[in-house]
This record gives structure tokens, sequence and C-alpha cells, in this order.
């Protein structure tokens, strides 16, 4: 962050040619509260200067202070745009911590969660990507499916954004028939609707002159700057924690894992699209194999017990009362364990020195870490694309800032 | 298959002076390094063919007042040719100075910034050590410790 009353315009006295102007925090274009200094010769960016911070809360530090379950709903609040993989990605790091793993059924519910969050997270993306650029129609579509998409949030979790779905150790209740088939009619339908967003733009001449051979980054500068995610692939390596670290279940299911040559706006356009595809594509088989069983571990000191058990059951009464006010504990150790949400690599880093909270939580933030690239990749072109390249990029200031 | 457990042998062989401690949990080995030589380490680990890690994923820190010295940093390193990670650590005093890695990879750049921001450890070698998500003008370091969650 830096000092607000900084003039919006300044010349530079040296350079008379040299403006710097100050975009943001609160502009419409850079996706929540982003603030860029960006010092113009004419039309060219000489350089670009971010200021983050104005979504901080201290979330790591409220960790320490709070217990492992009490974080879960902290964790909608990273990446807003897709919560239900952000749950399943710090449930997956407390599982690591403690040991266990969640039974079949629930590997593939949360599949299920994560899956829907990226196309949910890619059709926002996309909406406002294309708004920013000028072309408005694909906005009214996506937003008109990404409806559809909360709908199914709502109906799964009872909240539109705070969902809270995974829990350590299992998913807050099991799906029922009727919503895994509304699911799977979404699943299918969604690959036609992503065919008709890419009748709009992709062979839309003003779309190719914004996009093609704009922003453009190799691989070797990716990985230098730590860039994961769609971002990553869109410059041309194939990587996906999904098919490297499997987790959750994700080898059972066929999917390619899209790549792009250029490394240019156009191309993680183009790779985003694809996701959307092969996301509908694990849907389809995650709930045509969905297995039987319970949704949850079979341990009363970590997993709360059924409400049906705790309202005749003294001992379960107990096991209630304990996990919801002083939550379970963790044997002493640290593990990083990292997921693939829709923005990149998700990691958490939980160091336990035993008891009910972690001494230590770190959120490796994919958001953070795409952002830095940022100023390399606008630096000399047109301020026009500076534009461009926040949307193409994709950061959500929640998961930025933290 | 534990995640690192082979660049940890290797980073032993080739530097068999620059180890303080390691360890495993979960199948995940960690090392912890000499700061004197965590930059000399770095470049070989990114370098090395058979270690090669390409990529630095995050650079944080955790505070232990009772230790001496009470800063452990943690780097999380990833390579994407051979899918592997590992952890790094060094020891510092509480306000440092650490290495920086910023001239090894440059998401060091950022990491170590917010590292700075929010522990004040500086590190030695850093580009644009500023303040990263507080304001520029705040005095204290959040993730320290002693700084409370409540002030009323």
């Amino acid at each position: 962050m830096a000092d607000l009353k900084q003039a919006a315009i300044e010349r530079h006295p040296d350079h008379p040619d040299l403006v710097t102007i100050n975009m943001g925090p609160s502009h419409p274009a850079t996706h929540g509260v982003l603030r860029l200094v960006l010092r113009l010769d004419g039309e060219r960016v000489v350089d670009c200067v971010p200021h983050l911070g104005y979504l901080h809360r201290g979330m790591e530090k409220i960790a320490e202070n709070r217990t492992y379950l009490q974080f879960i709903p902290y964790t909608d609040r990273m990446d807003y745009l897709s919560p239900l993989a952000a749950n399943v990605g710090f449930a997956l790091a407390v599982e690591e911590l403690l040991g266990i793993e969640v039974p079949p059924r629930c590997q593939a519910v949360r599949v299920l969660c994560c899956e829907l969050a990226r196309i949910g997270s890619h059709l926002l993306w996309l909406g406002t990507h294309a708004l920013d650029l000028g072309a408005a129609t694909v906005f009214f579509h996506t937003f008109k499916d990404r409806e559809w998409h909360y709908d199914l949030v709502e109906d799964l979790t009872g909240a539109r954004l705070t969902t809270s779905f995974s829990r350590v150790g299992g998913v807050m209740h099991d799906v029922e028939p009727k919503w895994v088939e509304r699911l799977r009619e979404y699943a299918e339908a969604m690959p036609r609707r992503v065919d008709d967003y890419e009748s709009l733009l992709t062979k839309n001449t003003i779309w190719l002159k914004r996009t093609q051979g704009v922003g453009c980054m190799t691989v070797a500068q990716a990985l230098d700057y730590g860039v994961t995610g769609p971002v990553l692939r869109a410059a041309g390596l194939e990587h996906d924690l999904r098919k490297a670290r499997p987790y959750s279940g994700y080898e059972r299911y066929a999917f390619d894992v899209p790549t792009g040559t250029q490394g240019d706006i156009y191309d993680r356009y183009l790779v985003r699209l694809e996701e959307m595809r092969q996301s509908c594509r694990i849907l389809i088989q995650a709930i045509r194999e969905l297995p039987d069983g319970p949704v949850h571990v079979d341990d009363p000191k970590i997993f709360l017990p059924s409400k049906q058990r705790v309202l005749t059951s003294m001992e379960e009464l107990i096991h209630q009362f304990m996990i919801v006010t002083e939550g379970f504990e963790c044997p002493a150790g640290e593990v990083y364990h990292a997921t693939e949400v829709p923005k990149g690599e998700l990691g958490f880093y939980i160091v336990s020195t035993g008891g009910r909270s972690p001494y230590r939580l770190r959120i490796r933030s994919p958001s953070f870490n795409n952002l830095a690239i940022l100023p390399a990749i606008v630096g000399g072109g047109l301020v026009a694309d500076v534009i461009a390249n926040i949307a193409s990029l994709d950061p959500v200031m929640g998961e930025v800032d933290r | 298959m534990g995640e690192g457990l082979e660049a940890v042998e290797l980073l032993r062989r080739r530097f068999p002076d620059a180890e303080v401690d390691a360890g495993t949990f979960r199948e995940q080995a960690w090392i912890e390094l000499k700061p004197e030589q965590l930059v000399e380490c770095a470049e070989w680990l990114k370098d090395d063919p058979q270690t090669a890690f390409d990529c630095l994923l995050d650079t944080t820190a955790v505070h232990w007042p009772e230790r001496e010295p009470p800063i452990e940093i943690v780097i999380h390193l990833y390579s994407y040719r051979r899918n592997d990670r590992l952890r790094i650590k060094v020891r510092a005093p509480l306000t440092g100075p650490v290495p920086s890695l910023a001239g090894v990879w440059r998401a060091a750049e950022w990491n170590e910034r917010e590292t700075y921001d929010m522990f004040g450890v500086h590190f030695a070698g850093h580009p644009d050590l500023r303040r990263i998500l507080m304001p520029d003008d705040y005095t204290d370091f959040p993730l320290r410790k002693e700084f409370p969650l409540y002030r009323g």
C-alpha cells in the first residue's frame, strides 16, 4: 500500500513526456481493490507498480487463534469466486496433518465441488474479461449461466458464496440424488454454452487484435515468477496438480490438460475455455461413478456426529459439544498440501505443535504469485492492454491479500 | 516415496557442511541450512539436473519467541521436471538479515516482501524490500507472536 494522497496524474519534472497515473484501488477493471501506479510515455507503459493490501484481513494471524474447524469459513473468503474449491484444499491439508483419508464417496463429492467451482470461477472471468474489452454481450450470457451455477451451489450448501461445505474429515452432508441429476444436466449443457461463448469471441477480429500477441510470457519467465494454473499452462507447460499429484481421487477420471503456445492473452482465454469443457467431462464421470457409502470419516472426535445420534445418545452429544466448543487435537508436525484451484496452486503450510489450532498457517495463494508477473508483461505495452492483462491473469484480491 | 528425500540426500553429499538439521513428517522432507550457504545451495538446487527445482512456490517465516534465534524462514521449492517438492529452512535473528533468494527465483521477491511486512525480517540483497500488504507508515509486524489479536 502507498500514500493515497499522491496526485492522480503527475508529470515527471525532468521528463515532461512521462506521466504517472493512478489506477484503482476502486476501478471496475482491476477486479477488486488492486491499485496500480503506471508511468506512461504517451500510450506506452514505461513502468507499472502494483500496490496490494486493500483487502488484507490478516487471515494467517486469525488462523492461529481459531480451531481448525473454525477456519473453514475463512477459506470461503479467500477466493470468493470458488469457495467450494478452497474449502476442499484446506480440509485436505488438515487431513494430511492428521494422517486420515476420507471415504470414496466423500472424495467424489469433493471432486464435484472442485469442478463446479472451476466452471463458476471461469464464467465470471470470461464475462468480466470480455466486458473489460468492450464485448458486453458475453458478460450477459456468462452471468445468466452463473446464476444457474449459483442455484446449484445454493441448493447444495444453503449459501451462494459462504459455502463452508468441505469439513475436516468429510463434507457437510451427503448430496441428494435430485441435486446430482440437476448437476448432470448442467454438466451436459455447459460445453454447448462454451461453444456459444466461443462463437462470440474466438474468431472475432476485435477480440483477436486485443488479445493475440499481447501480454506474452515464456515458460521460463512464468516459472521464475512462480506462476501456476491456467496462466502457466497457456505459456506452454503441461502441468496440472490434479494429474501430477492427484488428490481426492482425481486419478480415476479421464481429462485433458489444455496448453497454449504463445503465452499471450488469447492462449489464456483458450486454455480456460477448454478447462471448462474438461471440468464438465470430469463432472459427468464423477456423477456416473459416484460410489455409495458415507461422506465423512467414522471418527466422532474429528467429524460431527449426525443430529439423529446426537439427540439419542449421550456419548454423541458429548462429542458434538467437544468438537464445537474446543475442536479436535492435531499431532505436532508440519505439512504443505496443495490443490489445483481455478487460479492455480493453492497451498496450505500448517505448522502444528499439537493442540487445537495451528501454531502457524501459511496460505500460498495462486493469485498473489500470478499477479507478481503483471509488471513484466505490461511493460512496453499499451495502457489499454494493462486492463486486458489484469483480466487474463484472473487475480482475486481476496486471495491476493488474504 | 517421500517428497524431497532424494534431494536432501543429494544436497548433503554436495554441501556436507551446510546442514544444520533435517527431518521428515508425513513423508515430506525438510532440511535446515546455514544462512551463509543458503544462496549457494539454492543456486545448485535450481541448476543441477538431478534436483532441478525450477520454481520457488513460497517463502514465509515462523516465529518461535522461546527459541534462539527466534525466526525460522521456510521456503518451499517445486521441481516441475521431477514433480518433487522440498522444504528449506533457515534460522535468523528477529530482524534478520537473511540472504535473499530473489536473485535465484524472481518469485522470492514478493514473497520476501510479505515476510518482511509480517515479521520484520530483513532480506539482504533484496532489490526492493518494502511493505506489501500493510500501509507504508505502519510500524508493527503482525505475524510476530507478541502481536495481539485484539487491542481493546
